[in-house]
């Protein structure tokens, strides 16, 4: 097995669309910190909006390296995805694709361990565009803008807040939101072995889960009630924002943020339980389709 | 000859006691402005907990300096922090400081236990941003314990001062200040949130009055504060 796992890790490594995700990740996040250290203001303002005749701030202080990963990981987050798909939905598709998939498994290795392989492969790969991502929007962001407390906007209900969580009490929220996309990029790599099993070349599996994941993400957003209550609570794509639960501070009585505290435990738990499911969902249902799959190619 | 003098001594008193009570307002805004003049600036350390229905903002330590006649400016002692505005009111000899008002007696109320002078100040130029304060004056230690103002551009805001080892300077320890603010509302979608299932609509507090408690720990009196430290 781990034989294979090597194999598998080596060919992610040959293959240079593996690198279009760095290179697409490295853009994205150098571009975002250029335009917030010329212009970070602006974003502020709009952010603040009515409240600036009523409130001092230093804006250059609260726009820190905390707050740049975090706007980093927002928009990145929904791009990640497809950068994933680029590598796992080409996993089986692209071996049938190139004609080596019957040779594989002329050899003696079972289908159930090579798809295991396979999906660990695809996971590593993630960790470790993860570990890029981290070390671009935290540490670089941390270099280029200093650390102080960190601000969060956002939108509950009816209500918008602003969160203020001190400098000392961020971190462990990076390594805990970091784990979560990571449990949540894992589901779009099986979705993607899903697919990569039923296709013979590498488009349609890395197309069919673009195109699965923006549909069901644009549904996910949606405000309509009886999607609200029940559609969205079973689409895995609902649950791939929950990292950001980390950074919903818990208040006391008085509105004051508790350290070290998390608003609901309970809803990321359910998260990422939810989120699991879907992978032994999807691998399960690959491992099942291959193991029956009439091999052609 | 006992009971004469004890009847000379009550109506003594009793004169005393009304002419005290009898104390003009303008002469107790005097004598406030005079205790307040003894301190030429200061730079104050403390702390300062703000309440705004939308901000979840911890106790932020704070720096207040001051510089005679009117010059206040509170400051992060480390970091950043929403510092309300308007808190440069709670500079006191900016409401007492110059004598281009019309001083009105309201009467005596009592305010948590003290019994205060209420005095209400009408400026007399129209250029002026306050409309109207109201003061609530302790009359045995000459010091305001709350203040109500209303200006013209900025609403209006209240004061409550609670004084301790620096009373005869005039300088609170605690200062509880009340503000109008604006409601914060974002658009829905634009922060792309993850919905954790707690609704938003659990606030009690009134979303447009905010208030900051500013506890003072120390004083720095009379040592000199750069100008630098206002800009």
């Amino acid at each position: 097995m781990w034989g294979l796992l090597n194999i598998e890790l080596y060919k992610i490594a040959k293959r240079p669309r593996t690198y279009i995700a760095f290179a697409a990740i490295a853009a994205i996040v150098l571009i975002f910190q250029f335009a917030f250290k010329a212009d970070g203001q602006s974003y502020m303002d709009l952010m603040l909006q009515n409240i600036q005749d009523n409130f001092e701030l230093d804006k250059n202080l609260a726009i820190n390296g905390y707050f740049m990963c975090y706007l980093i990981l927002n928009t990145l987050l929904v791009q990640v995805p497809i950068l994933v798909a680029l590598v796992a939905g080409d996993s089986i598709s692209g071996e049938a694709n190139m004609g080596t998939l019957r040779l594989i498994l002329t050899r003696p290795v079972s289908r159930s361990e090579l798809l295991w392989a396979k999906f660990m492969a695809a996971a590593i790969f993630t960790i470790v565009l993860l570990i890029w991502m981290a070390f671009l929007s935290l540490l670089v962001s941390t270099w280029i803008f200093g650390i102080d407390d960190m601000l969060i906007f956002r939108v509950k209900g009816d209500e918008s807040q602003i969160l203020q969580i001190a400098a000392d009490d961020v971190l462990w929220r990076y390594v805990a939101a970091f784990a979560y996309a990571a449990i949540a990029l894992m589901v779009i790599a099986s979705l993607s072995i899903l697919l990569s099993v039923y296709a013979e070349n590498s488009i349609g599996p890395i197309v069919a889960t673009v195109c699965i994941v923006v549909f069901l993400t644009i549904v996910s957003n949606i405000n309509v009630p009886v999607i609200d209550k029940n559609v969205k609570p079973w689409l895995f794509t609902t649950y791939m924002v929950g990292w950001k639960g980390f950074f919903y501070i818990g208040t006391d009585a008085e509105g004051m943020p508790i350290k070290g505290s998390v608003e609901n435990w309970a809803s990321i738990r359910n998260s990422i339980t939810i989120l699991l499911a879907h992978i032994v969902l999807f691998f399960g249902w690959a491992q099942f389709t291959f193991r029956r799959k009439d091999i052609l190619s | 000859m006992k009971l004469k003098h004890i009847i000379f001594i009550l109506i003594g008193l009793s004169f005393l006691s009304s002419r005290l009570q009898a104390q003009p307002a303008e002469q107790l805004i005097k004598q406030v402005r005079e205790r307040l003049d003894q301190v030429v600036d200061y730079e104050a350390e403390g702390t300062m907990k703000t309440n705004v229905s939308f901000l979840k903002i911890p106790v932020s330590k704070i720096t207040m300096y001051y510089k005679k006649p009117n010059k206040l400016r509170l400051k992060n002692a480390s970091g950043f922090s929403f510092l309300p505005k308007g808190a440069v009111n709670i500079n006191m000899n900016q409401l007492v400081q110059n004598e281009n008002y019309t001083i009105i007696d309201a009467g005596k109320e009592t305010l948590n236990g003290v019994a205060t002078r209420v005095v209400k100040l009408f400026p007399l130029s129209d250029e002026d941003e306050i409309v109207l304060s109201t003061l609530y004056i302790d009359p045995t230690n000459l010091v305001i314990l709350k203040s109500k103002t209303t200006t013209k551009e900025n609403g209006s805001f209240e004061l409550e001062m609670k004084y301790g080892k620096y009373i005869k300077m005039a300088l609170p320890d605690k200062i509880n200040f009340s503000f109008h603010t604006k409601d914060y509302k974002l658009p829905k979608g634009i922060t792309f949130d993850f919905d954790d299932g707690k609704n938003g609509k659990v606030t009690k507090k009134n979303p447009s009055k905010g208030t900051a408690e500013i506890s003072i720990s120390s004083y720095k009196l009379n040592k000199g504060v750069s100008d630098l430290m206002f800009k």
